[in-house]
């Protein structure tokens, strides 16, 4: 029997796979210990589980344990890497390189730079959501330390050429920051193999618990240092200072142990019914996918069925959990500012929607949502002034709208 | 954002959604909002000799707010007389249907229709336009 509502917004949150929390409970009671506590066995405990799960979460990124630095999450591992590069290097030059589809962590803190003196180039992205490798290294001057780049986007799945980028920001003496939160877990990432000197994930997007990233530094080739942002007992090599979260950083480890064994598979599985969900929603006339098909993670689709607004269409795709770039619940009413950076204009912005499978996607639930979406879009274009308007073959772009 | 039932039931089963000839002399048609910013509100009135509104039709491109606001202008429309009409009020609608600040601008969006439309009869009809007070959605 499927069990309603589907949950298909994967790329904001998973749920936690019941083998992490398992891991993860006796850390709450009885291993309770502060692993900074070095004088009796509580603290030693506590210590050999971050300990092991720092090796977990190294090994799934390729990098040694002692690069890796626990966060409260990739929001402050993008804050971390972003800051703590720019106080720490800033003698050497005071420009970064990122892109207008960063999320919003990385666009913020970079905005916080400029007000402190840095020089920011915001490089827009190509019509397939990918960065344009010229364009880039046309950006870099000799006073740029860091590219910050994402390795795959939240909202359309791209995945960005990063071994590319990050010989392009090493050829001209930049640092490579990549927040991979969609990425790892779910594709491999090898920051050796790819060149990453900073890289931040985070927890919860691979079925570990909310509350808890990491930030990886490399450490050689070359030592890459970020200035702590916060102030205390000089926790993680002193680049993040305050108690550690150790149920959630076992349970990081955990999560990051189960998606290196089972990632290949998982990736094969969910790309299929990615695929199939896809194949079958854009026989709707009128329906594109959003983002470069082939450079894609395995398990998103974002999807734009014109004529029908993305809220009110989410609203009619009932029993199911998805979500739009549609904007219509800010004040702003602007879209999804990455659909807008790939120059889809704001109505196709609107229109669009995000389905994101997970581990615990079945096929049924695909079938579901394919079943459900088609209805919900045919619906609402009856309904749509605009779908009977393009149906008697009027010209939309020709109409004076009363823009509000 | 949980939605009242109100929105939730014009939104599952709206009123009135459809479209009439707009050549006809006795149709008025209002086409309000704009696809850039997520909402286009179609709402139609036809009028008979005596100025009383005897059918309204509506289709909405928009949010499940934008589309109950219309679908309930469709309702309180029938019978009135376009007159009566102009006193329809975008805060009557989000009092009925119990709607966010959020979502105020699809009630905006809906009194202007309301007001596009009997405009739209009016000067088909040798009436001079009513003056519409600019909103600020």
């Amino acid at each position: 029997m499927l069990k309603t509502p589907i949950y298909l917004d994967n790329n904001a949150t998973t749920p936690m796979d019941p083998r992490v929390l398992e891991a993860m409970l006796p850390y709450f009671t009885e291993k309770f210990g502060n692993a900074a506590s070095r004088n009796h066995p509580f603290g030693w405990v506590a210590e050999e589980g971050v300990d092991y799960a720092r090796e977990q979460v190294a090994k799934l990124i390729g990098a040694s344990e002692k690069e890796i630095i626990f966060t409260s999450g990739a929001t402050e591992s993008d804050n971390l890497a972003i800051k703590g590069v720019y106080e720490m290097y800033k003698d050497k030059g005071n420009h970064i390189i990122t892109l207008t589809t960063e999320h919003k962590a990385v666009l913020d803190a970079c905005k916080h730079l400029e007000k402190l003196g840095a020089n920011i180039t915001y490089l827009d992205v190509e019509s397939d959501g990918l960065v344009d490798l010229r364009k880039l290294e046309a950006a870099i001057t000799d006073q740029t330390i860091l590219v910050a780049i994402m390795y795959a986007n939240n909202e359309i799945g791209v995945i960005q050429p990063v071994k590319e980028i990050a010989a392009i920001a090493h050829k001209h003496g930049a640092l490579y920051f990549t927040d991979a939160v969609q990425a790892v877990g779910k594709i491999p990432v090898d920051v050796i193999a790819d060149g990453i000197d900073l890289l931040a994930l985070s927890a919860h997007k691979m079925y570990g618990p909310k509350g808890v990233g990491a930030l990886y530094v490399r450490r050689k080739n070359p030592r890459v240092k970020v200035t702590s942002q916060m102030d205390g007992g000089g926790h993680e090599r002193g680049m993040r200072s305050g108690t550690l979260n150790v149920p959630g950083i076992v349970g990081l480890g955990k999560a990051c142990e189960l998606c290196y064994n089972e990632m290949e598979e998982e990736a094969v599985r969910l790309s299929t019914l990615r695929d199939k969900l896809e194949k079958s929603l854009t026989e709707l006339e009128e329906s594109y996918v959003n983002g470069n098909p082939a450079h894609r993670l395995p398990h998103t689709a974002n999807i734009s069925f014109k004529y029908v607004e993305g809220e009110g269409l989410m609203m009619a795709m009932k029993d199911m959990a998805v979500s739009s770039g549609s904007a219509c619940t800010s004040a702003s009413l602007e879209p999804s500012y990455v659909l807008k950076s790939l120059g889809l204009s704001d109505d196709l912005a609107h229109s669009s929607i995000r389905f994101g499978l997970g581990r615990f996607t079945t096929e049924e639930e695909v079938d579901f949502a394919i079943e459900n979406t088609k209805k919900a879009v045919l619906h609402l274009r009856e309904l749509s002034p605009l779908w009977e308007m393009f149906k008697e073959g009027i010209d939309l772009d020709k109409i004076e709208w009363a823009e509000h | 954002m949980a939605y009242s039932d109100k929105v939730i039931d014009h939104y599952s089963n709206p009123r009135n959604v459809g479209t009439l000839d707009k050549s006809k002399k006795s149709v008025g048609t209002g086409l309000v909002g704009a696809p850039e910013c997520g909402d286009v509100m179609r709402l139609q009135i036809e009028v008979d000799e005596n100025n009383v509104i005897t059918d309204a039709k509506f289709k909405t491109f928009g949010c499940g707010s934008a589309i109950a606001s219309s679908s309930l202008a469709t309702e309180w429309l029938k019978g009135k007389s376009i007159d009566d009409a102009l006193t329809i009020d975008n805060m009557d609608i989000v009092e009925e249907l119990a709607l966010p600040p959020v979502k105020i601008h699809c009630s905006v969006l809906a009194e202007d229709a309301i007001k596009s439309a009997i405009n739209d009869y009016r000067v088909k009809n040798g009436m001079e336009a009513i003056e519409l007070e600019k909103s600020h959605h």
